[in-house]
């Protein structure tokens, strides 16, 4: 810990002392000792003893970091102890930036919620970033900076880059490697040209299997030069899919899910969805016309669709079957009628050629320039990752890398398996790993430095339109860790830079506002330029920067940083659309995908992402051999639910062997209905050799099996059932709806014709809610919309970070206890070989009648004058008679002491607005009532009522699709009421007569009438 | 005080005696026989009455209790369900309806046989201990207008006792 | 009234309600037994003979078991319900089903000793004794189990309306809150019946005991009681009185316990028939116990002469008629599901009977219905060792009807998203077993210690009782 820090760290003590009365009270309420039997109680004294000075020692985690970070709405200065201040910073993944606001409480950060400014996020977020606060509380992050297992201080990791570049100084940087992942970040861009400016001989590797590698190299097949490309989804009338989840995963998916989902809406112009997938996405759900096809038919497809719609000279290759064929043909016709305004897309499943196709057909559908936008690209150096890898990977062969500096990612774990990057970065001498946690990639490093979370350092990166956003810290490192940019700077002649000097003096360069040019200063070694870059610098210009700064960093976004669009021009015909493509053979082929919730496996020791149910799926805390029915029929294998937790946790699928290109793997086996035949597909991210306790031995490691040559998928794969089963935690494995009114779809034609139907059924009992609802002020509701709902799941994790769910684990979750307050629900319609899944969001309905309240005999859950069905947890004697009297089955209970009364980083995350529940009491949805105070306290103090919109849940706040509406039922104008006013309003349950507050708004279908007789 | 073998020659004798003009007397059976209490002219109807008022005591007190409880002290929204859902405040009615009777027709017979009372002078006489068992006995107390020791004690005789004895306190 | 004439004894029963024809010559006592045989050979038990090897081996078995019960609630105590196999959606598992057996069990007890009473079923003198001990034992079992599946048991009194400094209150709409008050006041009320019937014998116990704790103990406990004709008089008005109270609240308690489920919205739970169906589950069950309990006991302690064939054959009589009610409930559950034509109650029947737990659903009918029809006969009525199997099958079968009501019910209802299943764990047999345990345990203490069979009641049934004139009206 750094002297200066020394009055910060009085001031945390102090402010800690707060934080251990709010858990003493949280305790008190969660009512006396035996509830927390586990020891929490007894050694609560000692336990906070423990946690102040753990946190003590973590330098002090409820500080503003030492530089002046610019808060969203409020000064810093204006902290005032309960009120949160939201900061905006934006987090990166597959470099691309994504913007984003964190609320913080005393200098906490406790929940992310979107940029509404910035255009990758319009306000909502993804899983990941939802979960990305829990990874910057993860006990199991890397803590210390070691060399060969010793604890060194930074300045030695200083000395030794020192004698690195002296050495390299000799040899121009002939032995020096940098790999880092894709870099969108123009500060890290221009530290690396620097260095490479420093060192010529010296190479930089980029890899980043996660994101845009062959959508990459299909643009530069199409473009003839690197560019990158996103779509206006708002002006589409007619989207074809080959293998594209583009609502739910690459750059920009949250933009397009907004703009899909507001055209889709009865007033929007309406957008037909035409997609050709393997392993059924999200995308594939909302499409109205969804094609099961192996992922090497795909490239057929998108070729006989390029000939018939007249691009030059294209291979037809192999015929389709019959039904693609239908498929085909309809597709064709609608998209001639809606020349420019239609979008093909491509999937980063696909190789570069059906990119290439898709961008070929966008140009010949003058799709180009309108719904197709170019870019010159959006990386600072973008390479052909894969070439990029092999060539570092020879390299280290040969023995010619003497120092390998890893900036993030995990090669090691990563890399194709033909690579063999472990047994050959094991040759290099000097082998530096930077990381948030000890992965595959660290163990073989020597020098393993902690890095800082986005949370906690500075930074910059580029949207997928070439925004820019500063990424500004909201806590000191909790383990002091480092950024790329300062590890980075240890090979400059500055190495003891901060992050903050190095992002900010690189914008002021840009701005100008160094009149001698810091990038010359830099060049000239000795101190003279550091003084020159930052002492001389003209006061006008310095004014003016500083106000440019605090607008970006307040902002989020950098105003006018959007790269320009451009048009593509193909240097001449494209030489992959002539060849043949290459015939298919009947083996069964095997399909590489990212993992949905844990993504490459970055995510793999995130509680939250690993209890996340995967879209489709519903598997937690493992990844599945995942076939057709069909098809694991055919291979002999099976899956039954057990009788512990049954459809609803634990489902035994057959442990199957893989035999791939001489390599092989076993791994369970899991139907999914809509999943092409003789088709295997596998998730990335499992399976991990070396990660914290939550990852650790989880699934399967698929990587181990794919090679350089097929990232995405391979033919010739063999499957044989090994005669074992491994139980795996599905939470619904029942997606049939037995004739039960559960989903509504209505075509958009009939629309219209549709009559609204009628709340309340007659009752027994005097109806005298209604008299009880104009007492108060607010009637609370929600309005959830099945038509704009892609089962991201964004909102799960959203509210369990809200309000502090516990994570249970792979086995609770096998016995039926998942914790989650709301969950997505997925059914299927039609045939099992490619079913039509609708998916639909499950809180508390808050019912008018609820069921619940009347059994329960404590008075626990009861009803607020605004309607709210409130849950007092310090009441519950937990008979969970309410839970079973709930028909929506959305009560959850603590069976166990579920919630992690220990770890003090986790205590750091909790939100402080919402009591942390103990073993034995039932929970459930509050409608985020703690926010409904705040909103509420907030109003009072300006004597007005609260605005339409001023408070929104959790799950509304970050959901893309705009799906989870909440409001005052009272006021007539507010969006909720207006949209419970919408014909296709319906009731779950309704004939039960509970009256819920939440009620669906039917999905909207615009089948094609050419397909939809079949 | 007369020990008889048969619950007839007991039940004849108590109506010989209450004839010879004999009130404050009592007799001890080893099972109830129902003759005695017209022999003995026994009419006691207190105890019904009890159970009667402790029954509507206990219902009253149940209803109220539920009434109080979730319309007056702590009136809540349970479900949009009227604060006063007495259908739902009958079962429990009942059951304090038959809880309270049946306390007071226990304690109520306890108290007006005196019980408990753990001395009694009869326990005095060796062989009354065979009344729990198979004897019978009339005894006739001082406190008698009647009473004469040596004339009660040989118009107990008459009555073909099995044996006589007198009862010392 | 609790000398019934010679009239009332023998032909006339054959006109009364529940005993039949069939063995209505039999005498409830086996002749030639006066006063002081009867009360000899019942307090021969308690008083002089020493303890046998068999109650000391029965009673270690049944103490062993319920030590399990005291682990099982420590572990459950000390980590929560979740060592259970409850989840979600199946919130209710063996606890549940656990306590309603055994409130059913109990109502056995009550039903004999006052309504026979009532009926003037004189044969049920022999009997009612340990049937009422059994109801006591059963209702101590049952109510462990409503506090041990609470999430906090130690809140358990929050139940209970008592003043606190929050002011709140039991939530009186709620069949759990019906649950404390009707098994409490049960327990309660059977106490006192049971006791009060005990007093007179206590008395003879006290006189007749050598030892001299003996005398004090059951002195203390008969209270002073002397056989006084004033006594007598009121005894029988109070113990009359008692019995006509115990009657509707037997009705009712199962009649609540039924609530637990037909208030609900559940599928398979929300149904008019269940109290009905209950009630006469519960004496179902009930009588099935005390067979079970009754035959191994009379021929361990040589008791053929006052409980005699003729019990046995009443008791399957009852066994038979209510088995044929509890068929007539299934009938109509599953009638009622078809004829509503809710899509809800069809999957539920439809589960029921071909889902995951379909088995179990054959099982009970098998129990349940086709069982108890071998009691038509006269021959298996009077034969102890056939009736003593059947009654086995026939708890089994009740215990697997509340299974069925409430896992099948539960763990597939309204949204398929939800469907899950429930599987007891090691620590749901456990605290099952332990309860068996702790039900025999109690029950080889009375029958240690007190007289099983009612002496004062035994003796108004020989013939010496009845004063051969002055009587008959």
């Amino acid at each position: 810990m750094k002297p200066g820090d020394a009055p910060e760290f009085w001031r945390t003590l102090a402010e800690k002392n707060g934080a251990n009365l709010d858990e003493l009270v949280g305790d008190e309420f969660a009512s006396r000792l035996p509830d927390s039997f586990d020891a929490v109680e007894r050694r609560a004294f000692l336990k906070l003893m423990g946690a102040s000075l753990a946190l003590a020692g973590m330098a002090g985690c409820t500080r503003q970091p030492p530089e002046q970070i610019v808060p969203y709405v409020r000064q810093p200065e204006s902290i005032i102890p309960g009120q949160p201040l939201f900061y905006s910073t934006a987090m990166t993944l597959g470099g691309r930036a994504t913007g984003i606001l964190v609320e913080s409480h005393e200098g906490r950060p406790t929940k992310i919620e979107g940029n509404p400014s910035h255009p990758a996020s319009l306000g909502a977020t993804d899983v990941f970033a939802q979960a990305a606060l829990l990874d910057l509380y993860d006990p199991d992050r890397m803590q210390t900076l070691t060399y060969r297992g010793d604890i060194l201080p930074w300045s030695a990791f200083l000395g030794a880059m020192r004698t690195v570049t002296t050495t390299e100084q000799a040899e121009s940087g002939a032995g020096l490697r940098i790999l880092t992942e894709t870099v969108c970040s123009p500060t890290l861009g221009a530290q690396i040209e620097e260095i490479l400016a420093r060192f010529p001989s010296a190479v930089w590797h980029q890899w980043d299997p996660a994101t845009g590698v062959n959508s990459a190299a299909g643009l530069r097949m199409a473009a003839g030069n690197d560019v990158s490309a996103h779509y206006n989804v708002e002006s589409a009338a007619v989207i074809v899919s080959f293998d594209a989840d583009f609502l739910a995963c690459g750059a920009g998916h949250l933009r397009y899910g907004r703009q899909f989902a507001r055209r889709r809406r009865p007033e929007g112009a309406g957008c037909r969805l035409y997609a050709a997938e393997a392993m059924p996405t999200t995308t594939g759900a909302k499409a109205d016309h969804r094609l099961p096809l192996k992922p090497s038919q795909i490239e057929m497809l998108a070729r006989a669709l390029a000939a018939d719609l007249g691009v030059a000279g294209v291979n037809r290759g192999a015929a389709l079957p019959a039904d693609a064929q239908a498929w085909l043909t309809a597709v064709r016709n609608d998209l001639n009628a809606h020349r420019g305004a239609s979008i093909v897309i491509a999937g980063e499943g696909q190789p570069a050629v059906v990119h290439a196709l898709a961008h070929a057909l966008n140009a010949t559908l003058g799709n180009a320039g309108r719904t197709v936008l170019y870019t010159d690209p959006v990386e600072t150096h973008p390479v052909d990752q894969v070439r990029s890898l092999r060539e570092l990977a020879d390299a280290m062969a040969a023995g010619d890398v003497d120092t390998l500096l890893i900036l993030g990612g995990n090669p090691v774990y990563t890399a194709p398996a033909d690579l063999r990057f472990a047994e050959q970065m094991a040759k290099v001498r000097v082998r530096a790993h930077l990381s948030l946690h000890a992965n595959e990639t660290s163990a073989i490093s020597h020098w393993q430095i902690p890095e800082a979370h986005f949370l906690e350092a500075w930074s910059d990166a580029r949207a997928f339109d070439g925004t820019v956003s500063i990424v500004q810290p909201l806590i000191a490192p909790l383990y002091g860790g480092r950024s790329a940019h300062e590890v980075l700077a240890a090979l400059s002649d500055r190495p003891e830079r901060t992050g903050y000097q190095i992002v900010r003096e690189f914008w002021q360069e840009q701005r100008g506002a160094t009149p001698t040019g810091a990038r010359g200063a830099i060049a000239a070694t000795g101190a003279s330029g550091a003084t020159g870059a930052t002492g001389a610098t003209g006061a006008t210009g310095a004014t003016e920067f500083e106000a440019f700064w605090r607008k970006t960093v307040h902002d989020g976004v950098m105003a006018n940083t959007a790269l320009p669009t451009r048009a593509i021009t193909p240097a001449g015909p494209i030489a992959a659309f002539s060849t043949a493509p290459p015939a298919p053979d009947g083996g069964i082929e095997i399909a590489f995908r990212n993992d949905p919730t844990i993504y490459d496996g970055r995510f793999n020791n995130n509680g939250w992402l690993q209890e996340l149910p995967k879209p489709i799926t519903h598997l937690t805390w493992d990844n599945a051999v995942l076939v057709s029915p069909a098809t694991m029929e055919r291979l002999g294998g099976a899956a039954r639910p057990d009788f512990t937790g049954g459809e609803r946790g634990q489902i035994h699928g057959s442990v199957v062997a893989i035999t791939y290109r001489g390599r092989s793997v076993r791994g369970a086996m899991f139907p999914v209905a809509g999943h092409p035949d003789d088709v295997a597909t596998l998730h990335l991210g499992y399976g991990r050799a070396r990660t914290g306790h939550v990852g650790a031995d989880r699934g399967f490691n698929a990587g181990a099996l794919r090679t350089s040559d097929a990232l995405t998928f391979g033919t010739g794969a063999q499957i044989a059932t090994t005669g074992d089963t491994f139980p795996l935690a599905c939470v619904q494995y029942h997606h049939l709806m037995e004739g039960r009114d559960i989903i509504r779809a209505i075509p958009r034609a009939e629309l219209a014709s549709l009559k609204k139907e009628e709340k309340a059924l007659p009752s027994m009992w005097p109806v005298l809610t209604d008299e009880q609802e104009k007492v108060a002020d607010y009637k609370w509701g929600m309005s959830i919309d099945l038509n704009a709902c892609n089962g991201c799941n964004a909102c799960v994790v959203s509210c369990q970070a809200e309000n502090n769910i516990p994570v249970v684990g792979k086995v609770e979750v096998m016995r039926g206890r998942e914790m989650h307050w709301l969950r997505v629900d997925s059914y299927h319609q039609g045939e099992v070989a490619n079913p039509k899944t609708y998916f639909q969001p499950v809180p508390c309905m808050h019912c008018e009648t609820a069921p619940c309240e009347p059994v329960c005999p404590v008075g626990a859950t009861t009803h607020s004058s605004e309607g709210l069905n409130d849950m007092v947890y310090n009441r519950c004697v937990g008979t969970r008679y309410c839970s079973n009297n709930c028909p929506y089955k959305v009560r959850r209970f603590n069976f166990l002491q579920y919630q992690d009364w220990d770890t003090p980083s986790l205590k750091l995350g909790r939100n402080p607005d919402v009591s942390v529940r103990s073993r034995g009491v039932m929970e459930k949805c509050t409608y985020c009532v703690q926010r409904i105070s705040a909103g509420r306290i907030q109003s009072e103090r300006e004597g007005r009522k609260i605005q339409d919109g001023e408070v929104t849940t959790a799950c509304q706040s970050v959901c893309p699709a705009e799906a989870i509406v909440f409001g005052n039922l009272n006021d007539p104008s507010s969006r909720v009421s207006m949209l419970q006013a919408e014909q296709r309003d319906y009731a779950l349950l309704r004939e039960l007569n509970t009256r819920p507050r939440t009620t669906y708004l039917a999905a909207i279908t615009e089948f094609n009438p050419d397909l939809s007789d079949k | 005080m007369a020990e008889f073998d048969s619950s007839t020659a007991l039940v004849d004798a108590a109506h010989r005696a209450y004839n010879e003009g004999y009130r404050k007397m009592d007799a001890y059976s080893p099972v109830p026989i129902e003759e005695l209490h017209e022999a003995l002219h026994m009419h006691d109807d207190r105890l019904p009455k009890i159970v009667l008022a402790g029954g509507i005591l206990g219902g009253l007190g149940g209803y109220g209790l539920q009434y109080w409880a979730s319309v007056i002290a702590y009136p809540m929204n349970v479900g949009g369900r009227p604060l006063h859902s007495w259908p739902a405040f009958i079962p429990v009615t009942f059951e304090t309806t038959i809880l309270a009777a049946a306390l007071s027709a226990v304690l109520g017979m306890l108290a007006l046989n005196g019980l408990p009372q753990p001395f009694h002078p009869v326990f005095n006489v060796p062989r009354f201990a065979l009344a729990s068992r198979n004897r019978f006995f009339l005894c006739i107390e001082a406190r008698d207008a009647k009473f004469n020791i040596d004339s009660t004690r040989q118009f107990l005789e008459s009555l073909g006792a099995r044996e006589v004895t007198t009862v010392e306190d | 009234m609790m000398t019934p004439d010679p009239v009332t004894r023998t032909p006339k029963e054959a006109h009364t309600p529940i005993a039949g024809a069939a063995g209505a010559g039999v005498p409830v006592i086996a002749p030639g037994h006066n006063f002081a045989t009867v009360t000899d050979k019942i307090s021969a038990i308690v008083l002089t003979r020493r303890t046998s090897l068999g109650w000391w081996f029965g009673f270690a078995i049944a103490f062993a078991l319920a030590n399990v019960l005291l682990v099982s609630i420590g572990y459950l105590v000390a980590v929560g319900v979740g060592v259970w196999g409850i989840n979600q959606p199946v919130a209710w598992g063996f606890a549940i089903v656990n306590f309603v057996w055994w409130i059913g069990i109990g109502h056995a007890g009550t039903l004999i000793s006052a309504i026979l009473l009532l009926f003037k079923q004189t044969w049920r003198t022999s009997i009612n004794r340990f049937a009422e001990a059994m109801t006591l034992f059963a209702v101590a079992c049952a109510g462990l189990f409503p506090i041990l599946h609470l999430g906090r048991p130690w809140l358990a009194y929050w139940l209970f309306p008592y003043s606190n400094t929050m002011n709140v209150w039991p939530q009186f709409r709620s069949p759990l809150v019906w649950d404390v008050f009707a098994v409490s006041t049960y327990a309660t009320v059977s106490l006192l019946f049971w006791f009060v019937g005990l007093i007179p014998d206590l008395a003879t116990l006290r006189d007749r005991s050598e030892s001299r704790a003996g005398r004090v103990i059951y002195g203390a406990l008969a209270m002073g009681w002397r056989g006084s004709a004033h006594h007598w008089h009121r005894y029988e008005t109070a113990y009359l009185l008692l019995a006509g109270l115990a009657t509707p609240l037997v009705v009712s308690v199962h009649t609540i316990v039924s609530f637990d489920f037909a208030i609900s919205v559940i599928p398979g739970w929300h149904a008019t028939v269940f109290p009905p169906y209950f009630v006469a589950g519960a004496i179902y069950s009930g009588f099935a116990m005390v067979l079970t309990l009754a035959i191994p006991i009379r021929r361990v302690y040589g008791l053929q002469d006052f409980i005699t064939d003729r019990h046995l054959n009443n008791m399957a009589k009852i066994l038979l008629v209510t088995g044929l009610i509890v068929a007539y409930g299934y009938m109509i559950e599953a009638f009622m599901a078809w004829y509503s034509a809710n899509t809800y109650e069809v999957y539920m029947m439809r589960n029921r009977m071909t889902g995951p737990y379909g088995p179990l659903y054959w099982a009970l009918l098998f129990c349940n219905v086709l069982t108890p029809q071998f009691l038509w006969s006269n021959k298996i009525r009077t034969n102890a060792l056939l009736l003593f199997i059947i009654s086995l099958i026939v708890n089994v079968g009740m215990w697997l009807e509340r299974f069925v009501i409430v896992v099948t019910s539960l763990h597939r209802d309204f949204l398929p998203s939800s469907w899950g299943r429930y599987e007891p764990t090691m620590w749901d047999w456990g605290t099952y077993m332990g309860t068996i345990g702790l039900f025999l345990a109690l029950l080889f203490l009375f029958l240690r210690f007190l007289p099983m069979i009612s002496i004062f009641e035994m003796r108004t049934l020989v013939p010496d009782a009845k004063p051969d004139q002055g009587g008959a009206r």
